[in-house]
C-alpha cells in the first residue's frame, strides 16, 4: 500500500516549537523533525522517551573497571608476583594505590568509547551510510516536520499546517513502509 | 519567549546583523573558498620545519639517542619537557570543551572546535616523544601488556611511565571521538551545501550520514554531556599522570605533592595561552571577528590571569616548603634553581609565568588584541622553561656533588622540537581549511539568546518567533505542493503570539533606494491611506523605515519584489494596487 507523509518545513525553531504543540493538541502523528540544531525541548514536545544512553555509560564504565581490576590482580599478584622497587606484591589491595591511575583511565576509556559506539549503532551513523535527512535545507536553517498523511485530507492537513507557521508542504509518497 | 531570555548585563556574543543562515555561510566561507597565498606561504614555512624534524628523528633512531645533548646525569630533558609541554597545550581544548560545557559557559561555543582540535594535533607531538626518546623504539610495543611467547611476560603497572601511556592514549582517543561526534552536523551542514561531487563524497564520508533527527539530537546532547564529564575527570588525571613521572621519584626539586595540581594549573594556563594566540590569527584571517568577539578573548585572558596565578602561589608553596622542609637537598634544589648555572632559565621562566599574567588584572591590557596575542606567547615561553627548570635543574645537581653534570642540546634536540610545531600547524592549518573551525550547530542554538541581532530585537520588546527566518533562504509565499506542482497559499498565522518577520537585511537596500525617514524634521504620513495597506501592513512599513508616501511613491518593481521578499506576505499585492501611483497622488495633494 502507498504510504504517503506530509512534510511540513519551517523556519524559525519557535514557530517549529509552537506547531508541534499545535499538532500534537490536533492529535496528529509526528513522524520524524529534522533541524539543523538541537532545539531544547524539543523531544518533550514531541513526546519523546528520554534517552537511557547515560545509563549504558555508567555499565561501560563498570565494565572497564572491572577489566582493570582483572587484568592488574592477575599479571601482578596472581602471575608473576615479583618484587619491583620493594613494592608488596603479597595482594592486590597492598599494591592498590600504584593501580588506581591505570583503574581510572580504563574505566574512562571504556565508559566513553563504548558510549560513543553505542550512540552511533542507535542512532545508525557510520563511515558510509548515506544521508536521510529529505531536504537538504535542514542542515541549514531549515526544519522539516513530517507528518503521517495516511487516511487524512492531505488539503485539509495543509490548510491546517499553514496556520501553523509552515512555510512549504509537500505531500510525498514513502516507499520505505 | 521567556527561552531565550537572557540578563541585559551580558554582553552578545555574536555581533553583527547575523541570523542562522548567515552562520552556515560564515563557517563554510573558509571550506568553500580557495587558499590564499598567504596560507601557502605559512603551510609551506611549517611543512619545511616538519620535514627537517622527521629527519632529525630519523637520524636520531638510526644514529642512536647519543646524538642528543642528554648524558648519564641528565637523561630527560627536551625530550620530556616537549612531552609534557605539548601535553600541557593539549589540555586547553578538553577544559574549553568539557569543562565550560559543564559549567554552561555560552562563550566556549565559538572556540571549542578550534580549541579541541589543538588538543588532538598537540596531543599527537607529544605522543611522539615517548618513543623517540627511547633507545630501542621498535620494541614501543613491548608497553603493552599483551599475551606474547616469552611465558607471557607482562608489563609491571608501578610505572608512572606505563601509566602514561594508558593515559595518553585514553585521553588522545577520548578527546578525538567526542571532537568528532560534534563535528558530524558541520559536516552534514557541508555534505548538503557542497556542489562538487568530490566534496560531496568527501563530507558524505566524514558526516557518518548525519540526517539531524529529533532523537538524535536528544541522544547528541546527552553524549556531549557524559562525555565532557568523563573528559573532566580524565584531563586532570591525564596531566597529573604526567607529573607523577616527577613527583613520584625521590629527586629533590621532583618529589613533591604539589604537583598534581600545579601541573594541571600550568596545562590550562599555557593551553589557554595557545589558544589565545591561534584564535587571535583565526578570526581576522577567516573572518570570524563577529563569532570569536574581543570579549571571547577577555574571558580567556581572564582564565589565563586565574591560572597563571594558581601557578604563581604553587612556585610560593614549592619554595616555603623548601625551606620549612629542612631537608638540605631540597634547598639546594631550589637555591640551585635561582642562583645556579641555569639561573637565566629559572628567571625566564618567573618573569614570564608570574608577572606576565598580572597584567591582565587590567581592562585595557585585557581587552587589547595585540597585548593578548603578545602575552599569549610569552606565557607558552614561559611554560616551555617551567619544565625544562624543573627537568633539568633537579637532575643536573643532586645527591652525589660527583655526578653533578651540565647539559645542552643539540641541533638534534633542536630539530625535533622544531619539527613538532611544524607538525603542528601543518595539521593546523589543513584542519582551518577543510573542517568546520566554529560549531555552528551549538553556535545556532545561542543565537537567540546571545545574538546581537536577536538581542537587540527582544530589547526593543519584539517576539522572538518567526525572527529565525532569513530572507534569502525562505522568502515568499507559502508554498503547498499535494499533487507534484506547486500552488502559492497566504501565510495567515493563528498563534499566541504575532510572527513579526523583523529583518534588516534587504531593508537596508529598500531604504537606500527610497530614502530614509528622518523624525526630526519630517512627519509621518497615514499610510493606510493608500488602497491595498492595512494597519499590520503599515506596521510592517514603519519596521522598514518607510513612514512617508514620498517613499512609498519611489518604490519600483524592484522595490516590491524586495518588500514582499522581506514581510513574506502578501506577494504582488503592492504592484497591483499601484501603491507607488497612488501615494504619488496622496503626496501632491
Amino acid at each position: 500500500m502507498a504510504h504517503s507523509v506530509i512534510h511540513a518545513i519551517y523556519t524559525d525553531d519557535d514557530v517549529l516549537m509552537n506547531a508541534v504543540k499545535e499538532v500534537k493538541k490536533k492529535h496528529l502523528h509526528i513522524n520524524e523533525i529534522y533541524s539543523p540544531f538541537p532545539v531544547h525541548g524539543l523531544d518533550k514536545a514531541m513526546g519523546l522517551a528520554p534517552t537511557r544512553i547515560a545509563i549504558t555509560a555508567f555499565m561501560y564504565g563498570c565494565l572497564g573497571l572491572t577489566v582493570a581490576i582483572v587484568m592488574m590482580n592477575f599479571i601482578m599478584i596472581e602471575d608473576w608476583p615479583q618484587d619491583i622497587g620493594g613494592k608488596p606484591s603479597f595482594s592486590y589491595i597492598e599494591n592498590m594505590p600504584a593501580f588506581v591511575p591505570i583503574m581510572f583511565e580504563l574505566t574512562v576509556f571504556f565508559a566513553a568509547h563504548l558510549m560513543v559506539i553505542t550512540f552511533y549503532m542507535r542512532s545508525k551513523l557510520w563511515p558510509f551510510k548515506k544521508a536521510e535527512n529529505p531536504d537538504l535545507r535542514t542542515t541549514d536553517d531549515h526544519f522539516l516536520m513530517e507528518i503521517d498523511a495516511d487516511g487524512q485530507n492531505a488539503q485539509e492537513l495543509a490548510d491546517f499546517l499553514v496556520t501553523t507557521g509552515a512555510t512549504e508542504i509537500n505531500l510525498v509518497a514513502n516507499e520505505e513502509a | 519567549m521567556m527561552a531565550h531570555y537572557e540578563a541585559p548585563i551580558r554582553r552578545p556574543l555574536v555581533t553583527g546583523d547575523k541570523t542562522y543562515h548567515d552562520v552556515t555561510l560564515d563557517v563554510v566561507a573558509p571550506v568553500e573558498g580557495r587558499a590564499n597565498k598567504h596560507w601557502w606561504i605559512v603551510f609551506g614555512i611549517a611543512l619545511t620545519a616538519f620535514l627537517w624534524g622527521i629527519g632529525c628523528i630519523i637520524y636520531t633512531i638510526t644514529n642512536g639517542i647519543g646524538s642528543w645533548g642528554l648524558n648519564k646525569t641528565v637523561n630527560w630533558a627536551w625530550d620530556i619537557t616537549n612531552f609534557v609541554w605539548w601535553v600541557g597545550i593539549g589540555h586547553a581544548g578538553t577544559l574549553i570543551s568539557a569543562v565550560l560545557l559543564l559549567f554552561r559557559q555560552k562563550w566556549r561555543m565559538a572556540i571549542n572546535r578550534s580549541a579541541e582540535a589543538m588538543t588532538i594535533f598537540s596531543v599527537v607531538q607529544a605522543g611522539l616523544f615517548p618513543i623517540i626518546h627511547m633507545g630501542r623504539p621498535w620494541l614501543a610495543y613491548w608497553v603493552l601488556p599483551i599475551p606474547n611467547q616469552f611465558g607471557s611476560l607482562w608489563v609491571n603497572f608501578n610505572s608512572p611511565l606505563l601509566w602514561d601511556v594508558f593515559a595518553i592514549s585514553t585521553y588522545l582517543s577520548v578527546s578525538l571521538v567526542f571532537w568528532w561526534t560534534g563535528l558530524l552536523p558541520d559536516f552534514a551542514m557541508i555534505r548538503d551545501r557542497a556542489v562538487k561531487p568530490f566534496q560531496k563524497k568527501i563530507y558524505s564520508l566524514l558526516s557518518f550520514g548525519w540526517s539531524g533527527r529529533a532523537k538524535d539530537w536528544q541522544r547528541f546532547e546527552e553524549v556531549s554531556l557524559v562525555l565532557a564529564g568523563l573528559a573532566t575527570p580524565l584531563v586532570l588525571s591525564v596531566h597529573t599522570i604526567v607529573s607523577f613521572d616527577f613527583a613520584t621519584s625521590v629527586i629533590p626539586g621532583w618529589h613533591t605533592t604539589i604537583f598534581p595540581p600545579y601541573f594541571v594549573a600550568g596545562a590550562v594556563f599555557s593551553g589557554f595561552a595557545m589558544v589565545n594566540t591561534l584564535l587571535i590569527v583565526m578570526r581576522k584571517v577567516s573572518n570570524l571577528e563577529a563569532y570569536i568577539t574581543i570579549q571571547h578573548i577577555e574571558l580567556m585572558n581572564i582564565v589565563i590571569m586565574i591560572t597563571g596565578s594558581i601557578v604563581g602561589v604553587a612556585y610560593i608553596t614549592e619554595l616555603f616548603m623548601a625551606w620549612y622542609s629542612g631537608v638540605e637537598y631540597e634547598q639546594y634544589a631550589f637555591l640551585n634553581r635561582a642562583t645556579g648555572p641555569y639561573a637565566w632559565s629559572y628567571w625566564a621562566m618567573m618573569t614570564c609565568n608570574v608577572f606576565s599574567p598580572q597584567f591582565m588584572w587590567f581592562p585595557k591590557l585585557r581587552r587589547s588584541i595585540m597585548f593578548s596575542f603578545f602575552i599569549s606567547i610569552v606565557v607558552n615561553i614561559g611554560m616551555w622553561f617551567e619544565r625544562f627548570v624543573i627537568i633539568v635543574t633537579s637532575l643536573h645537581r643532586d645527591y652525589l656533588p660527583s655526578s653533578w653534570s651540565m647539559f645542552s642540546p643539540t641541533f638534534v634536540d633542536i630539530g625535533i622540537f622544531i619539527g613538532t610545531i611544524g607538525f603542528f600547524f601543518v595539521l593546523f592549518l589543513l584542519y582551518a581549511r577543510t573542517f568546520p573551525v566554529i560549531a555552528q550547530a551549538e553556535v545556532k542554538t545561542i543565537m537567540k539568546s546571545s545574538g546581537e541581532r536577536y538581542k537587540k530585537l527582544r530589547e526593543s520588546g519584539q517576539s522572538l518567533v518567526g525572527s529565525g527566518a532569513d530572507p534569502r533562504t525562505s522568502g515568499g509565499p507559502v508554498k503547498i505542493n499535494l499533487d507534484g506542482h506547486y500552488q502559492a497559499a497566504q501565510a495567515e498565522v493563528v498563534s499566541d503570539e504575532p510572527m513579526i518577520p523583523e529583518d534588516t537585511h534587504g531593508n537596508d537596500v529598500l531604504i537606500n533606494s527610497l530614502g530614509a525617514f528622518d523624525a526630526a524634521t519630517q512627519k509621518a504620513d497615514d499610510l493606510q491611506k493608500v488602497n491595498g495597506i492595512g494597519p499590520k501592513m503599515e506596521e510592517k512599513l514603519n519596521q522598514l523605515g518607510i513612514y512617508t508616501f514620498a517613499q512609498v511613491a519611489r518604490m519600483t518593481k524592484a522595490d516590491y519584489d524586495l518588500l514582499d521578499s522581506i514581510t513574506g506576505s502578501f506577494p504582488g499585492r503592492a504592484e497591483r494596487d499601484d501603491w507607488a501611483g497612488q501615494a504619488a497622488t496622496l503626496n501632491n495633494n
